[in-house]
Order: structure tokens, then C-alpha cells, then sequence
């Protein structure tokens, strides 16, 4: 249920600004202990997600529930190898099975698309060779998934197999067969940025520490597989459903993948099972079923097996990290050096925005003033990463937060107290140009140190038991769209008629996350209704105003900015008509409790609905629109790849984890999680700390057993939800989240992220937990038993407890940082 | 009989009939045969748990269990709660709680733990996590499932007829 808030008439909303109200018979929330101080001042209040009751019944439409009369079924004939020349293709026998009523393959599908402008290198089945083992080579068309499936296997394919690369190493000293020609020795692309003055700053620090860290391939393993169905209309028209985060990406991708305009193609986003980044861009199955829909003149459907999901993948890459890190005397960060390399298989997909993200975001959670970072973008023979939660921040931030702990060690300091040393300033720019407003970072950083008794703890629990603290922090929407163009990045219309019912029309796709739901807690908010009172309309590309989709965690800043002003310039409207039917002054009026009535007076006035109606009398319909648009000082600097790290806003988040190491097993067993999220303000807060314990559950399993590993023939080893292992009911520590209200001055009401900056502090504290508990430094991820025992009998034998090398590849990481200092 | 046959058993109180081939599962006979999609799919290898409907009061996972061996069998499925008390109590639960984001594992869910609370009307929470453990879910963390289900408990029970 939603309860009595009060927000500012005049339209301010800028968070802790917000005035009670006048008759003052609405109390404000009563302070919740995990809250911070300023939690206690105006705000919308949340509410059970709008559809969580018929998703509980069974009763919301995924993909893989939409029902047409005729439909087929289709399937993909895969890739037997990871590197291989077509040679030719044989479907006349497939083509002769009852039942088959379109084949098509590489021929059929030559235009190339890709997610970002710079990316256009996929197309929907493979051409002239396949570039990784899996790879979609032909898709059949049939009555029934069994006879597609026998189809499938009836097609003949002769292959010519060349050299494959499986390794970042592998891939970059390759001379010849590049996975694609026009990217020399597999570089997908290179940056190297330099911010102040790294050379000198290492000089003037008294410790640095420097070590390479190895993070492995995971993936999202959205429970709902990926599916399109797709129809075929006269006039090339199409209309396609499909399981996605971004129907918008998905419109442009088919339309240039087909060779039609944008319009001709409409994306129904169905209800989404579950999504993390793993379904925001254009999948082979949403062209291939839509030329299979064309040439067979039937609505044609791709369910994924889970199988091929896994192949899909468009995952987090597996990465290899050289940083180092100087501190100063007095504890500050004199600077960073970053080498960062990325395996992203075999296609671009997000891949330029994940390594750049790997090293933009290093400098704005602390104060970071000199910086270096290398940053390659490897193609492999595997399938193509992606983005996934906490997109490109992951890796570089698990190896900054343990070298900042190793060298508070080295220093004697405290680490959270080095940690305080270097916090940021609210509203300042950091050294490569990311704007900085609400920073509720500080505060973080001292409800899990007081809720965990840090200073009790932290090198004084029985050997075997250990804490450790890590932060994270992620961009509340990038500041540059990846669809280019001068437009807005949300715009939402509310609507109304003869009836008198409100919806609210949003491109945002609703994946599980509450998006739906926040919209109408916003527009509720300012018009004075309960947040169920208003239809959401979401994500159909032919009925809903333009919107970037739900990635980058951009939709309660943004889509919630726009709602809020759509909703401001509804209610301005009401108040006009209703103010010149009861004869007063529109500034007199107020909306609440599904009212429109005088301030100081409730009983003149009228109910909502009725101020509706009013509304429509002469025009039979009324739409108001608001839209979101990014300030350009939120948009980064000038040099190459500055566009990827600028937010509008940032979330941060600290934690402090305590473990117990068996140290007969290697075993490490989570006892306790802490963590502290500066959300700017809830405004759904059941929702919030959903969002943060499910991303904080996430990055246990990162840190702890979650990796795909890959055959020399580049053939997945555990494609499967019992082979890779995500943590189950019986692995998921007790996590107490505290939420931090910073109140960001552009926020509607203040709000920024909670889905994806909670992920990351959670590996380094794992790791600094480790060295904490057993007094060991283990680089790599995941922290498997074996890789942590090892670590414990080197350091009881006596050897040097360095980074572990049990991995098959070399390093290749320049000497670029070495030579430093 | 196009090598099909004939499956009789009841599905959601309803007796039912429907033809169906050897190597059908009940998942499939659920979903496409009878058009009950609230029984999602997510693995077909028996790995997630989001298929799991109620044989016999049992939880099953229908991608795994062949259609013809649940002749004669009672099978409640996720649309079968909607008239019945205590299912409906644990999806409320699930939904206040917060222990559902996109819903796709919760059908499962609310099966597993209607059979897990008929089992033990008051388990602890490493009675739950176990009883929970088969059924994966990647948006929440488990806490507010283990939350809603200890919450459901006591309704559960008192509901019982």
C-alpha cells in the first residue's frame, strides 16, 4: 500500500527540499533505523509491483506463452567447430521432410548488424565462416520444433576448419586467418588514456602495489531462455515478440539487418524472465524468424533451449587486469595504472563500452587525480561477451579495491580509513571529466563499518575467520545513447478520454525489475493517486513514445524525470479546468487522495476521475508528454571513448563481508554480508533492496563458483544450469542492506540506481576477507576451494604467496606499466 | 492414434483426456497440449525447477517426467491455485515479501514450497533453503522467498482442511 507522502506543490522536487503539508494530518514515514538521517522527509512511498500478483498466478505472457494461430516452430542448425570456412551447404534433403516450410542460411541473411555503431560485424547466420563453435549456420521453418529438429539434422554442411584462438594470448599473436579481416591480430579495439600525471605521481608515492588479476567468463542465466516470435505483414511490415530489455535496439538492429525501414518493423517486448544485460541488443533468432515468417507466410516462433542460451551468452568476458596503485604518506591515491584486457569472443556486440567502462569508472569513486589506462578489446573463437550487471566496472574494481587494501597493509593504515582519505567532493568533475553530483559514498562507507563492528573485527577474529570491505559504484544512466541522434533518451506520454482512465505510455521495457511499477509511484505521487490507478503501458515500439530501453540502470532517473514532468504538466492542466469550475485559483488547488479539491477547504472540489472527464469534454482525449534529456555537462569529455562512463548521476555502494575459510577444504562460507547503497532516495523501497540483495546474491556467485570454461577445441564445457553453478537457496549468505538517501539534485525525487552498482564491492571484500581470515592474497576469481587451498599450502610451505598461475595462458601485458616509476 | 494415447488423469480437480506421444513430457502435454503456460520452462534437463507442478501432491519436474507415466494422477498446476486456499496464500506472501522480481521462477516456487509447508507446517529455515533448493531463482537472492515462506507457514496450516 501506498501511504500519504507529501511532495511540493510548486513542483520542486528536488529531494530533501520537500515541505510537509499544510493541514499536516500526513505524517512522515517513521525513520527507519537502516536509513540514513534524511530519510525521513518527503517522498513517494512504495507499493507491491503492479503485476507481481498475476506473475505469481502464472498469468503474465513471456515469449515463450504467446499464442498464434499457424504458428511454426523453428530451430538453428550450430557450428560444429570454433573457426571454419563454409564450404558448402546441402538443405535438399532437409527440404524434402513433411512439414518443412522454410530453410535458410547464410545467403539469406548477408546485411550485418551489431548493437553499436562502431560494431556492425554479426549477421544472423554465418556467411562465409563461422567464428565460434555454436554458431548459427542455418534455421529451419516447420510445423511442429520435432520436425524442424530433424530438419536441422538433415542439413549438410562442409566445412573447412581453420586455425582457432581461445586465449587473449592466442588471439593477439595470431599473423593470419583473423576472426575478422578488417581487425589485425584480433584487436577488436585499443584505448589509451592518460589523466594527469601518472609518471610523477608514482614517484612522489611512498608504497605501490601491483599485481594481475584474472577474472572469469560468467553469465547472466536469466532464468526465462531467449525467444522471438515473429510475423510477417503486407507492405514488409513485421512484428515481432521478443524477450528484451531494449525493444528500441531490437527495432534497429532487425530493420537494418532486413533492409527495411525502422518503422516497418514493431517490437512487442512480452514479459521478461529475467534479464541482467543478457537480452539488450539484437539476437540471430529476431532476424532469422522474421525472414523465416516472410518466406513462409506464417508467424514463426525460436524458443531457446537453455543450451543455447548459454552459447548466446553475451555474458561478462573473461579479463586479465595489471594494475598498480601508489599511495601517498598520508594515505591518498597518488595514482592508478590500469592494463586491462578483455577475451570477448568471437563479435563486438557491447564490447568497445565494456573495456572503456573498465577503466572510466576507476576514478569516480575516490579521489583519483593521475591515472593511466590501456584497454584491449580481444576477439576469441568463443561466443561473444556482452554487457552484464555492473557492465565493464567488475573486474577493475575487484583489482582496486584489494591493491587499496594491500596497500593500506603495506602503509599500516586502517583500509576504510584509507578509504576515507580519498573520498570525492559532491558536485566536483573527476580527472577524466565525469561529473559528480549527490555523493552518499561517505555515508556508506560508515553504516557497514559501524553494523559490522569493523574496528572489533578487522584483524583480530580467530584465525580461519576474516572481514573484509569492498565498494562499487555505477553510472544512474549513461549520458549518451548508444542509437545516435540529437532525440531525447525518455520521453513518457500520459493519456486520458471519455472514460476517465489514466495510462501511462512508456518505451521502458519492465524485465521484472519494477520499472512499470516506479513510473506510476512518480506519476501517482504528483497527481495524487495510488500508484494502481494508472495503466502501464510498456515497450511496444508502435504504441509507446521513444525510450532507450532498461539498461544502464537509466530508467528510474531518466524514464522517471520524464514521467514526472508529463505528470507536472497533467496536473497544471487539471488544476487550470478545475480551478475555473469551482471558481477559485489554480494555486489554490491541491491533488490528493484521488481529489482535486481546494487546499484549505477539501470539500470544493471534485474527484479525479470526474477533473478527467472535465478535461476531455472538448477533445474527447488528452496527452500529456514530459521527456528526459541528459545535461550536456553530464556528457564527458572530448577525447577518444570519452562517451562511455559518463552518468547522469552515480550510485555507490560499500560492504563489509565476514567469512569463515576451512582451511583442511579451502571452503569459504559467507557468514555475513553489510552493505550500504546510496539509491539517492527509494521510491520503492521493498523494490530497492530487492534489487541490491539480488545484485550483492550475484556477485557472491562470481566471487565464489560461477565460470564457463572452454574446451582447445573451443566447445563449452557447462552450458547447463547443473554444470554452471549458480548459488542455490542453501548458498546464499544473510545480507543486511542499509539504504543511503543522498538525494540527487536531478533524481526525480531525488532517486538514482539500485540495480547493478551493488555488485561489484562485493568480490574485492570477498577477497580482502580472505587475506583477513588466512593471511593469504589470492588475485584470481572465482575463490574455489582449490584455488584458495593452494594459496594455503604455498604460504604454509613457505613459499612466496604470490598470484596464483594455474592457468594455461601466458600473459601477454606489455611492459607499459612496468617501465613506470 | 498417429502413435499416440490416450492420458487420462485430473489437472487441476478436472478429470481430463488427451492424446499424447510416447515421448511427450508433462511439460509439454501442460503447456501445449492443454494450453496451461503458467508452468514455465527453463532448462529441460530437471536443472532450475521452474517447470515444477504437483503429481499427486508431490513436486515434479514436468520437463523430466513422461507424460503417460502420470496416468491416473492428480497434477496441480500453477492456474490449479487460484481456487485453492493455501496456494494462494503463499503466492501473497511471495508478492508482499517482495520474493518475486520477474516472476518466472515463482509458479515453481509456489508449488515446491505448497508441498514443502503440506510436508512440515512450521520448518525452519534450513528446512526451506533445502526444500527450496531445487528451484533457481536469479533476481532475488533467496531472502525474500526464505521470508515469504516462513510468513506463509501459519496460514498455510490453518488453512488446511
Amino acid at each position: 500500500m501506498i501511504v500519504p507522502r507529501d511532495f511540493d506543490e510548486a513542483g520542486q522536487h528536488g529531494g530533501a527540499g520537500g515541505r510537509s503539508s499544510a493541514n499536516g494530518s500526513r505524517e512522515p514515514k517513521p525513520s527507519d533505523e537502516h536509513q540514513a538521517s534524511n530519510a525521513t522527509d518527503s517522498r513517494p512511498s512504495g507499493t507491491d509491483l503492479l503485476d507481481s500478483k498475476d506473475r505469481a498466478r502464472g498469468r503474465v505472457s513471456y515469449v515463450d506463452d504467446v499464442r498464434l494461430p499457424d504458428l511454426l516452430h523453428a530451430k538453428f542448425l550450430r557450428s560444429p567447430y570454433a573457426h571454419a570456412r563454409i564450404v558448402s551447404i546441402d538443405t535438399s534433403a532437409a527440404a524434402a521432410i513433411s512439414g518443412v516450410k522454410a530453410i535458410i542460411t547464410g545467403k539469406d541473411t548477408p546485411r550485418r548488424y551489431g548493437v553499436l555503431p562502431v560494431g556492425h560485424d554479426e549477421t544472423a547466420l554465418a556467411t562465409d565462416k563461422v567464428r565460434y563453435l555454436g554458431q548459427e549456420v542455418a534455421a529451419v521453418a516447420a510445423t511442429s520444433p520435432r520436425v524442424a529438429t530433424a530438419a536441422i539434422r538433415a542439413i549438410r554442411v562442409e566445412y573447412e576448419e581453420l586455425p582457432a584462438y581461445f586465449t587473449i594470448c592466442e588471439a593477439r599473436e595470431a599473423n593470419e586467418h583473423w576472426i575478422h579481416a578488417d581487425r589485425p591480430r584480433n584487436i577488436e579495439k585499443e584505448y589509451h588514456h592518460v589523466f594527469g600525471d601518472p609518471d610523477a605521481a608514482f614517484r612522489s608515492a611512498v608504497v605501490i602495489v601491483e599485481d594481475e588479476f584474472k577474472h572469469p567468463r560468467v553469465t547472466h542465466a536469466a532464468l526465462e531462455p531467449h525467444g522471438t516470435v515473429a510475423v510477417h505483414e503486407p507492405g514488409e511490415r513485421y512484428t515481432l515478440w521478443t524477450s528484451t530489455q531494449t525493444p528500441r535496439h531490437v527495432q534497429q538492429g532487425v530493420a537494418r539487418a532486413l533492409e527495411v525501414e525502422e518503422s516497418a518493423v514493431r517490437v512487442i517486448p512480452c514479459a521478461v524472465g529475467g534479464a541482467f544485460g543478457g537480452k539488450s541488443e539484437t539476437f540471430p533468432a529476431d532476424v532469422a524468424a522474421a525472414i523465416l515468417a516472410q518466406r513462409s507466410g506464417r508467424p514463426v516462433r525460436f524458443s531457446l533451449s537453455r543450451e543455447e542460451v548459454f552459447l548466446l551468452h553475451r555474458g561478462r568476458p573473461e579479463s586479465e587486469i595489471r594494475m598498480r596503485v601508489g599511495l601517498t604518506r598520508e594515505g591518498k591515491i597518488a595514482a592508478v595504472a590500469c592494463e586491462s584486457h578483455q577475451d570477448g569472443g568471437a563479435f563486438c556486440s557491447y564490447g568497445v563500452v565494456t573495456i572503456l567502462y573498465s577503466g572510466a569508472l576507476l576514478c569516480a569513486l575516490y579521489d583519483v587525480q593521475h591515472m593511466r589506462f590501456d584497454g584491449y578489446r580481444i576477439l576469441t573463437n568463443k561466443p561473444a561477451c556482452g554487457p552484464m550487471r555492473g557492465h565493464g566496472t567488475i573486474g577493475a574494481r575487484h583489482a582496486f579495491e584489494v591493491l587499496l587494501d594491500r596497500a593500506a597493509a603495506a602503509l599500516g593504515l586502517d583500509p576504510i580509513d584509507v578509504r576515507r582519505r580519498n573520498f570525492l567532493q559532491e558536485n566536483s568533475r573527476t580527472v577524466n571529466d565525469l561529473r559528480v553530483t549527490s555523493y552518499g559514498f561517505p555515508e556508506c562507507v560508515e553504516k557497514v563499518e559501524a553494523a559490522s563492528k569493523w574496528k572489533e573485527k578487522h584483524g583480530r577474529l580467530p584465525s580461519g575467520r576474516g572481514v573484509g570491505f569492498g565498494a562499487s559504484h555505477y553510472v544512474s544512466g549513461a549520458s549518451n545513447s548508444i542509437i545516435r541522434g540529437t532525440f531525447p533518451h525518455s520521453t513518457v506520454s500520459l493519456q486520458t478520454e471519455r472514460s476517465g482512465e489514466l495510462t501511462l505510455l512508456t518505451g521502458a521495457s519492465e524485465i521484472g525489475q519494477g520499472s512499470d511499477t516506479v513510473l506510476a509511484i512518480i506519476v501517482s505521487s504528483v497527481l495524487g493517486l495510488e500508484p494502481s490507478d494508472i495503466r502501464v503501458v510498456s515497450g511496444d515500439t508502435a504504441l509507446t513514445p521513444n525510450d532507450l530501453g532498461s539498461y544502464s540502470s537509466r530508467v528510474t532517473f531518466m524514464t522517471g524525470n520524464a514521467a514526472l514532468e508529463a505528470a507536472e504538466k497533467l496536473r497544471d492542466k487539471i488544476r487550470a479546468r478545475v480551478a475555473r469550475r469551482v471558481g477559485v485559483a489554480a494555486t489554490q488547488l491541491v491533488l490528493r487522495d484521488r481529489r482535486v479539491c481546494v487546499e484549505d477547504d477539501p470539500q470544493r472540489g471534485m474527484g479525479f476521475v470526474d477533473s478527467l472527464k472535465l478535461l476531455v469534454e472538448e477533445e474527447n482525449s488528452l496527452t500529456t508528454t514530459g521527456s528526459y534529456r541528459p545535461p550536456p555537462a553530464a556528457q564527458g569529455g572530448k577525447f577518444p571513448g570519452a562517451g562511455v562512463g559518463p552518468g547522469v548521476s552515480y550510485s555507490y555502494s560499500a560492504q563489509v563481508v565476514e567469512i569463515e575459510v576451512n582451511r583442511e577444504t579451502g571452503e569459504i562460507k559467507v557468514l555475513q554480508v553489510w552493505a550500504a547503497h546510496d539509491c539517492g532516495k527509494a521510491l520503492n523501497e521493498v523494490a530497492v533492496r530487492g534489487q541490491v540483495e539480488g545484485s550483492i546474491w550475484m556477485g557472491v556467485g562470481q566471487a565464489l563458483c560461477e565460470e564457463q570454461r572452454f574446451s582447445r577445441q573451443g566447445l563449452l564445457f557447462n552450458p547447463g544450469l547443473l554444470e554452471y553453478k549458480v548459488p542455490t537457496t542453501l548458498d546464499t549468505p544473510p545480507i543486511d542492506v542499509f539504504l543511503v538517501e543522498s538525494a540527487d539534485p536531478e533524481g526525480p525525487f531525488g532517486a538514482k540506481e539500485a540495480g547493478e552498482g551493488s555488485l561489484g564491492a562485493v568480490l574485492p571484500a570477498l577477497t580482502n576477507a580472505v587475506y583477513d581470515a588466512v593471511g593469504v592474497w589470492i588475485p584470481d576469481l572465482p575463490l574455489t576451494p582449490e584455488r584458495v587451498l593452494a594459496a594455503i599450502r604455498r604460504k604454509e610451505s613457505g613459499e612466496a604467496v604470490a598470484a596464483e598461475t594455474d592457468s594455461e595462458a601466458t600473459s601477454i601485458l606489455s611492459d607499459a606499466i612496468k617501465t613506470v616509476n | 492414434m498417429n502413435g499416440k494415447e490416450l492420458l487420462s488423469f485430473r489437472i487441476n480437480g478436472d478429470p481430463q483426456q488427451v492424446a499424447v506421444r510416447p515421448e511427450q513430457t508433462l511439460l509439454e502435454v501442460v503447456r501445449d497440449g492443454l494450453g496451461l503456460t503458467g508452468t514455465k520452462r527453463g532448462c529441460d534437463d530437471a536443472s532450475c525447477g521452474a517447470c515444477t507442478v504437483l503429481v499427486d501432491g508431490e513436486p515434479v519436474f514436468s520437463c523430466v517426467q513422461l507424460a503417460l507415466l502420470t496416468d491416473g494422477a492428480a497434477i496441480t498446476t500453477i492456474e490449479g491455485a487460484a481456487g485453492d486456499p493455501q496456494l494462494s496464500g503463499v503466492q501473497d506472501s511471495l508478492v508482499m515479501t517482495g520474493g518475486l522480481q520477474c516472476g518466472y521462477c515463482t509458479p515453481g516456487m509456489v508449488l515446491t514450497t505448497h508441498a514443502l509447508l503440506s510436508r512440515d507446517p512450521s520448518p525452519d529455515d534450513q528446512t526451506i533453503r533445502t526444500g527450496l533448493s531445487g528451484n533457481l531463482c536469479r533476481c532475488t537472492g533467496y531472502l525474500r522467498i526464505v521470508e515469504a515462506v516462513r510468513q506463509a507457514a501459519p496460514l498455510h496450516a490453518a488453512r488446511r482442511e
